[in-house]
This record gives structure tokens, C-alpha cells and sequence, in this order.
């Protein structure tokens, strides 16, 4: 008969190190949704395809309905809660509302998680460099222009800044 | 999901014994973009996930020029395709673990577990199959080597015994003035199972072809090594004519199926010009070597 075991699970969230109990068939989707209340991190697909899902793990994009919450002890993930700061909203989320780059919004948590991730990585993306990072993450009612214009404009303001 | 407990090895030998003592329904963990999706549509029953990306032979990659290049089979394919030596010898590897689903995807799966799932449509495996690639599997048995184009044996399926894993891939250094090429062929730009995907390496002298390697994925039930195509071109000037022979011996040689990616006459078609394509491709790698 197969089993599943209670875990133990420490890592640092957005920042902040939490111990959590989960079961050893938990995706982390689950654990970050169900487990730690982290309701931003969305469920389209849960299968890899729609990008609703995307966290930074270990400074790296993932979806993280592709991965089990067991293989996060020790690690480090960031979620759309650790995005913004006392201050105010993170560049990225500024520019998705004021380019109106989302609608109904379920997408957009894992389109700013991508588009942190890309930034990171590349600070001055061409538009096709932006729509080739961006293609695992999916939306059904906003359009992708805007959503390219809100990345770009997001990329400029962070430029500046660094400046 | 269905009921299941995860382990994670940090050796080979404690993976090997994981596995032995997980049984048939234990399965190797690497950056699970398949095998998640897998458990949680119960296409599998898997009640053990034994997580191998805690062994360092694993996760490593090393290129010297006359020994060639060793892949540990869970590395992810960003730091693969973003290697300067991969780049720059085996960019047939590069372009497929460039592809092989979105940034999300690229970020944990693997070379090992693009052939572990022996998928027909496999991006890797007809790249990993022209460059002469080794799998170094460990299992209760010890240690063996196989042979990538000898892998698959049926869709999902591989020579692979029970308790048996890949430790990590090896390809040779290709001998002077070769090149190589990987080309697939999907309605969009990416995120998408190729209808087709072809291979190619050879060797040149002048303008004659002295080897070729070809292979073909997503026109039978394993990925397909092409002799014809290599024996249309071996020995031979590269001309138009003759590369155009090759690419009709592909297509003499897939034996593909009519499904919702593509037909039958699209896909012989489709091996047709691709093999033409990686050897245009693969001969101008060569040149510029
Ligand atoms: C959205 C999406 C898009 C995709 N796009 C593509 C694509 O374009 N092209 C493509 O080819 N594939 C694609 N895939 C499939 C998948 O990402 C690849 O097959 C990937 O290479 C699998 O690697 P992994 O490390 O994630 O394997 P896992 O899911 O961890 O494992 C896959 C299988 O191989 C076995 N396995 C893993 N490692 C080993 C090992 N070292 N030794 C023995 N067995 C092992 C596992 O037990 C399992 O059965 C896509 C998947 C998704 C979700
Ligand atoms: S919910 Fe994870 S990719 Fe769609
Ligand atoms: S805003 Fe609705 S799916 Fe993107």
C-alpha cells in the first residue's frame, strides 16, 4: 500500500526562514498555497505549460507545480509576496498597472516572477528577447503587448535607478 | 497527487540502494517536469521519489579538449546551453537544451531525464545520439556504460534495469574539422513538442564528407538513427545533389504516424528538409572550426 510521510520542511521565504509541516506528496504549489498561505502563487495548468505557478527557487525560475515541496529544505524560494517593500509596490508591479498589463489577473504573479527573474539576468532585453523569456507564462485576456510594454518600461525605471 | 514519500541520496550508492529497496515503484527524481506531471496524473504509479540532485557527479559538467565532455545527467539545461565550450563544440546539444520547453522548464530539467522519459519526440536524444554520447549508469550490478543510440527500446521505455540510473552523459571531442547541427521543426516559435527534430555530425575534408552521423526523433517509436543518409553522403562532394540524397533517405527511413502534431506525408517531408537543413548547418560549424 503506498504511503505518504508528515515532513518537517525548513527553508527561507521571501526572505524569512519558516519551518512548515507537509506531506511528502505536496507539489510546493500546495505548500505555498495551502501550507503557508502564499495565495499569490496561482494554479493554472498544473501540469508546466501556463507559468501561473512561477517562483524563484534558488535564484532560478521554476514552476513550481513541477516540484516537490520535500526538495526545498535548505533552500530558498521567492514568491509575488516578496516582491514589494514597505516602501511601495517593486518597479514591475508599478508598471503592470499603470501599462494596464493585466485584466482578470491570475497570470500575473507568474509574469512578474518571470520578468524578475529576466531583468535580473539581463537588465536591457530586446522586445523579442522579452516575448522568448516570457513564452511558458500564458494569458487568456490581457494581450502580450502590453504586458512587453509594462516589462520594458519596468526595465528602464530599474536602469535608472541603478544609475 | 497519489500517495508517495521522497528521498534524497547525496551518493551513487545510496541511490542505487534507495532504489533497490523502493522497488518497482520507485522512480528517479531529477528536475521532475516530467515525472511530477506524471505522478500527478497517475500515469505512473510511483510511490518512491528518489531525488539524485544532491550527488555531486550528478550535478557537475567538465569539457577538456581531449577528453571531451561529461554532463551529470540531472544538470539543468540553462547551464548547459549557457556552457562557452558547449556552445562552441557541440551546438547541436546547445540548440536542443535551448528549446526543450520554456525559461520555467530550463531551470531544472535534465539531459537524463530527457532520456529517462525515452519520449519518441525527444528534443536531446537525436543530438545526444550524433554526437556519440554515453550514458554511465550505475545500478546493483556496478557500473556500465551505454550507448545513447542504443537507449530507447519503445515509447517510455529503455535498456535500463530495474534500480538502474544515469550518473552522467559523455560525448567525445569531435576530430578536427567536424561540425554539428540540431533543427526541429513546431507550428510556434517554442513551447511546443516537435512534429519533426533532426541531427546531424560530420567530419569534412575540403569538400569531401570523410563521416556523418544522422538521426531522427518523432517519426518512429524511438528516436532513429539515419545510416542511409550518412552512406548518401560519406565519401561523396557536398553538392546540392548530394545533400539532397541524404534528405531523401531520411525520408525513405521515418516511420512516423499520423497524430494531432502532424501527418504522415508532413513528417516524411519534414525529415527531408531538416536533414538537408542540419547539414548545411553542420558543414558551415566545420568550416568555421
Ligand atoms: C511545459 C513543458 C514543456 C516541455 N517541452 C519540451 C520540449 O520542448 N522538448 C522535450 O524534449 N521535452 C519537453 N518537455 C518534457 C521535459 O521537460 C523533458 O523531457 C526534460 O528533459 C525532462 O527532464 P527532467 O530532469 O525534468 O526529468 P524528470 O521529470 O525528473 O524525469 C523524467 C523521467 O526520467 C527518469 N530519469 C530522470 N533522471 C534519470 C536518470 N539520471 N537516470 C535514469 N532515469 C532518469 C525519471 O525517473 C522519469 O521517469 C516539456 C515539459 C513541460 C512540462
Ligand atoms: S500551474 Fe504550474 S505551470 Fe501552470
Ligand atoms: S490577465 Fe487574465 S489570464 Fe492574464
Amino acid at each position: 500500500m503506498a504511503t505518504s510521510e508528515r515532513l518537517v520542511i525548513t527553508s527561507t521565504i521571501n526572505g524569512e526562514e519558516r519551518t512548515f509541516l507537509a506531506d511528502s506528496r505536496d507539489s510546493l504549489l500546495e505548500a505555498l498555497r495551502e501550507r503557508l498561505n502564499l495565495k499569490g502563487v496561482k494554479e493554472g495548468c498544473n501540469n508546466g505549460n501556463c507559468g501561473a505557478c512561477a517562483v524563484i527557487l534558488d535564484g532560478r525560475l521554476v514552476n513550481s507545480c513541477c516540484v516537490m515541496a520535500a526538495e526545498i529544505e535548505g533552500s530558498t524560494v521567492r514568491t509575488v509576496e516578496g516582491l514589494a517593500t514597505p516602501e511601495g509596490l517593486a518597479p514591475l508591479q508599478q508598471c503592470f498597472l499603470e501599462e494596464a498589463a493585466l485584466q482578470c489577473g491570475i497570470c500575473t504573479p507568474g509574469f512578474l516572477m518571470s520578468s524578475t527573474a529576466l531583468l535580473a539576468e539581463n537588465p536591457a532585453p530586446t522586445d523579442d528577447e522579452v516575448r522568448f523569456w516570457l513564452a511558458g507564462n500564458l494569458c487568456r485576456c490581457t494581450g502580450y503587448d502590453k504586458i512587453i510594454l509594462a516589462v520594458q518600461a519596468a526595465a528602464e525605471q530599474m536602469r535608472t535607478l541603478k544609475k | 497527487m497519489q500517495a508517495l514519500r521522497y528521498a534524497r541520496a547525496t551518493s551513487i550508492d545510496e541511490a542505487v540502494r534507495m532504489l533497490r529497496e523502493g522497488g518497482e515503484t520507485s522512480r528517479i527524481l531529477a528536475g521532475g517536469t516530467d515525472v511530477i506531471v506524471q505522478a500527478r496524473e497517475r500515469r505512473r504509479v510511483i510511490d518512491l521519489f528518489v531525488d539524485i540532485k544532491h550527488i555531486s557527479d550528478v550535478m557537475t559538467m567538465e569539457y577538456d579538449a581531449q577528453r571531451g565532455l561529461t554532463v551529470g545527467a540531472a544538470v539543468p539545461l540553462y547551464q548547459i546551453y549557457g556552457d562557452a565550450n558547449v556552445q562552441r563544440v557541440y551546438p547541436a546539444l546547445r540548440a536542443a537544451a535551448h528549446v526543450i520547453g520554456g525559461k520555467a522548464i530550463q531551470g531544472r530539467a535534465s539531459l537524463g531525464g530527457n532520456l529517462g522519459n525515452a519520449s519518441p519526440a525527444a528534443d536531446s536524444i537525436p543530438a545526444m545520439m550524433v554526437l556519440d554520447g554515453v550514458a554511465q549508469v550505475a545500478g546493483p550490478n556496478g557500473r556500465r556504460e551505454v550507448r545513447v543510440d542504443a537507449f530507447c527500446t519503445a515509447p517510455g521505455r529503455s535498456v535500463l534495469q530495474p534500480g538502474e540510473f544515469i550518473v552522467s552523459l559523455h560525448f567525445a571531442q569531435p576530430a578536427a574539422h567536424s561540425g554539428n547541427a540540431w533543427e526541429r521543426f513546431i507550428p510556434r516559435n517554442e513551447m511546443d513538442i516537435a512534429v519533426v527534430n533532426a541531427a546531424c555530425a560530420l567530419t569534412i575534408e575540403g569538400d569531401v564528407v570523410t563521416a556523418a552521423r544522422f538521426s531522427l526523433g518523432a517519426v518512429a517509436a524511438t528516436p532513429l538513427m539515419v545510416p542511409l543518409a550518412a552512406e548518401a553522403l560519406v565519401g561523396r562532394r557536398l553538392t546540392d545533389e548530394t545533400i539532397a540524397a541524404a534528405g531523401a533517405a531520411a525520408k525513405e527511413t521515418a516511420t512516423p504516424i499520423d497524430d494531432m502534431r502532424g501527418t504522415v506525408k508532413q513528417r516524411k517531408h519534414l525529415a527531408d528538409v531538416l536533414v538537408q537543413r542540419v547539414i548545411r548547418a553542420a558543414v558551415e560549424h566545420a568550416r568555421a572550426n
